[in-house]
């Protein structure tokens, strides 16, 4: 029931807004939609909270600790944004930089977008899981191409290639593990849900699994954004409306990163090697630390975080690479406050870029003088997500070095220099655009950064203290993908 | 080996060599239209196999390719060349023979990465999965060597065909829930791209894929 509710409302929400999107009240709908929704969630967690893990409609939905987590986080964003975008974008249609029909589009395809990242995080059905995320890219491609600048079209196109293709791979890495699992569990529709699999999974062929993962890995592994397979993501991130920059960083890049996690648990159980998660922290090892140091190139801001979405992207791959409870249980956390952060961040970068008009970092002077809330805002959001105590990054990062120090202590120089240089680059850049000499006069409009500190303050509490109920269900969703 | 094995190693053939043309034609109409030819051979073949093996549900996908794949998709591709008024768009492809000698080694390597799956199968279709994996990869190859928006969204529909084919040669086709999915999403996806190649066009004055290549790493 409260799967339907999830899911209908996005997109009976979207349908709604392509219908009457052209209203004045439209942003307004999105928000309660997203609202609604994010209670649906809430409704669903306490019911997994108190029941355990649930399937629904013959087994097509499945809901554990693990992604109930996720979707409580997706929802929670999703709303916060919806609250964002409604005066962004108001601003932006002001100024002439989108068209209604433009609006109706980003308001109506926002709403379809939450609908397949929830669809990909609830469905039982890997071909399903496939499915959503090709959904998701689709969704998403006409909103980066928002502004129809040449950049913005070129943006589009990138992020739409190379994520289909991407994609394509994973199909087929779908198609191998369908191949495997129709041997065991015989053909039809339950060969490809992820319970049953997951009960057989120690007798899938070990052969065909490594190169269903290799495939699925590097498909999905495109839409976390893992280097070398990463050129989308900075200007998708940059040339995009700073809303779907938020939910792109925040949200998207995690329910890929689910879909791998998801895949790796049943190579592991068909393998019995740690070969799925060598693959991973290879990958996310080399994620982190060519991100740290392009981190310092770049001249834009949104570009710049986007390459700090990479790096903590990397750093979670490495760590459920890693396996075990601590490992898993820091990445789990730092998924969590990594979308909190890196949403909010946008949320208080784009108010300053569109009150500076511009993006690039030279140009963005002292913003604690001309508007000392969006000032604020970046510098918190800015130290949070640079781990630095007692904000909750620091936390989910420190049990995550903690953890490769013991198993794979080879990797902590690299993941300590890496983090190491994206503090440096990120806090040198930040600190003058927050503190520096500005001949810009204070802005007339008042930004509306209610969620960037909502966000920065739910970061905070975590960082300073888990309730135990909190530690208890993420501990939990840990000994289940392990 | 029976008549319907060697049929559809003949049609997995066909679909090979349309691959290779894929690769080297330089019109956009002769390039749809071997597009929808590889998905007449793609339904001829699901119908076969779906034949021979009583899979009923086979039948269906193979419906459904017939009507997107040699259909709906050629059809919209068609639409979108009168509209844009690029119906006689010859591209100029540099360097065929390299390009074809590429695409003969990318066929080597998909027949032995396909071996040890191969032997794994169980199905009648199982020598054509090489094929299959090498239509992908051919496909691929097309969409990093051609210039202009247009093919390279036609070659990434070929290497949809190709997984596709894959699908049915080392499975019998995936779950109908599944396949509606991707279909839908292939659907779905060429209506976007038919609107982008609009944007594209306003923006650039042109189809072609280096206006957009200005975006750097720095």
């Amino acid at each position: 029931m409260e799967i339907l509710l999830l899911l209908g409302i996005p997109l009976a929400g979207g349908a709604l807004l392509a219908l009457l999107g052209g209203r004045r009240w439209a942003p307004e709908l999105g928000v309660a939609a997203s609202f609604v929704t994010f209670l649906a969630a809430v409704a669903l967690t306490v019911r997994v909270i108190r029941d355990g893990p649930i399937t629904a409609l013959e087994r097509q939905f499945f809901i554990d600790s693990f992604n109930v987590v996720l979707v409580t986080l997706t929802t929670l964003v999703g709303f916060t944004t919806s609250l964002f975008s409604r005066p962004y974008m108001r601003i932006e249609a002001d100024r002439g930089k989108v068209t209604a029909g433009a609006l109706r589009l980003y308001y109506a395809m926002f709403q379809v977008f939450t609908f397949t990242m929830l669809l990909a995080l609830t469905t039982n059905n890997m071909g399903i899981l496939w499915v959503s995320m090709e959904a998701a890219t689709l969704s998403t491609v006409l909103l980066v191409s928002l502004y129809r600048t040449p950049a913005a079209i070129e943006a589009a196109w990138k992020y739409f290639i190379l994520c289909s293709v991407g994609i394509a791979q994973a199909l087929f890495g779908t198609i191998l593990l369908y191949f495997a699992a129709e041997k065991v569990l015989g053909s039809g529709g339950t060969a490809m849900l992820w319970t049953d699999l997951n009960q057989v999974k120690s007798q899938l062929e070990p052969t065909v699994m490594s190169l269903a993962f290799v495939f699925l890995l590097v498909g999905y592994g495109t839409k976390v954004g893992l280097v070398p397979v990463h050129n989308w993501l900075p200007d998708a991130h940059a040339e995009g409306p700073t809303p779907i920059s938020a939910v792109l960083s925040g949200l998207l890049l995690n329910v890929a990163l689910y879909a791998v996690v998801r895949c790796k648990a049943l190579t592991d159980g068909a393998l019995g090697t740690p070969f799925a998660g060598n693959l991973m922290m290879g990958f996310g090892l080399l994620s982190v630390v060519v991100a740290a140091f392009l981190l310092s190139r770049q001249r834009d801001i949104k570009r710049m975080f986007a390459y700090s979405s990479i790096e903590h992207m990397g750093l979670m791959t490495f760590a459920f690479g890693m396996g075990g409870a601590a490992a898993t249980f820091g990445a789990l956390l730092h998924m969590t406050m990594h979308s909190l952060t890196k949403s909010a961040i946008f949320f208080a970068v784009g108010h300053a870029a569109q009150k500076s008009g511009t993006q690039i970092m030279d140009d963005i002077r002292g913003l604690i003088r001309t508007n000392p809330t969006i000032g604020w805002g970046l510098m918190l959001g800015a130290i949070a997500i640079l781990g630095v105590p007692p904000f909750g990054v620091f936390a989910s990062e420190f049990i995550i070095l903690t953890a490769a120090m013991r198993e794979q202590p080879w990797a902590t120089p690299f993941l300590l220099v890496a983090l190491g240089v994206a503090f440096a680059a990120i806090f040198g850049k930040v600190q003058p655009m927050v503190f520096g000499e500005t001949t810009l006069p204070r802005l007339p409009h008042p930004p509306a950064l209610i969620p960037v500190f909502v966000h920065l303050a739910i970061v905070l509490l975590l960082g300073i203290y888990i309730p135990p109920y909190l530690a208890a269900w993420y501990r939990q969703a840990a000994a289940l993908i392990g | 080996m029976s008549l319907s094995g060697q049929l559809i190693n003949v049609l997995a053939a066909i679909m090979l060599l349309i691959a290779f043309a894929m690769l080297s034609q330089r019109r956009i109409l002769s390039l749809i239209e071997l597009f929808a030819w590889q998905g007449v051979v793609l339904s001829l073949s699901t119908f076969i196999v779906a034949y021979t093996t009583g899979q009923s549900h086979l039948y269906f996908s193979g419906v459904l390719t017939l009507l997107l794949k040699v259909i709906a998709l050629p059809w919209i591709l068609y639409r979108l060349l009168h509209r844009l008024n690029i119906r006689w768009d010859v591209e100029t492809l540099l360097n065929i023979p390299t390009i074809m000698l590429i695409g003969i080694a990318l066929v080597i390597f998909a027949f032995n990465l396909a071996q040890p799956i191969s032997q794994l199968a169980s199905t009648v279709t199982r020598a054509t999965l090489g094929i299959a994996m090498a239509c992908v990869l051919l496909s691929f190859l097309m969409m990093i060597t051609r210039r202009k928006a247009v093919p390279v969204v036609i070659g990434f529909l070929a290497m949809e065909n190709g997984l596709f084919f894959a699908a049915t040669s080392a499975t019998y086709g995936m779950p109908m829930v599944v396949e509606l999915g991707i279909a839908l999403d292939v659907l779905v996806g060429a209506f976007v791209f038919g609107i982008f190649f609009f944007h594209i066009r306003e923006t650039f004055d042109s189809l072609e894929v280096r206006h957009m290549e200005k975006l750097k790493e720095d």
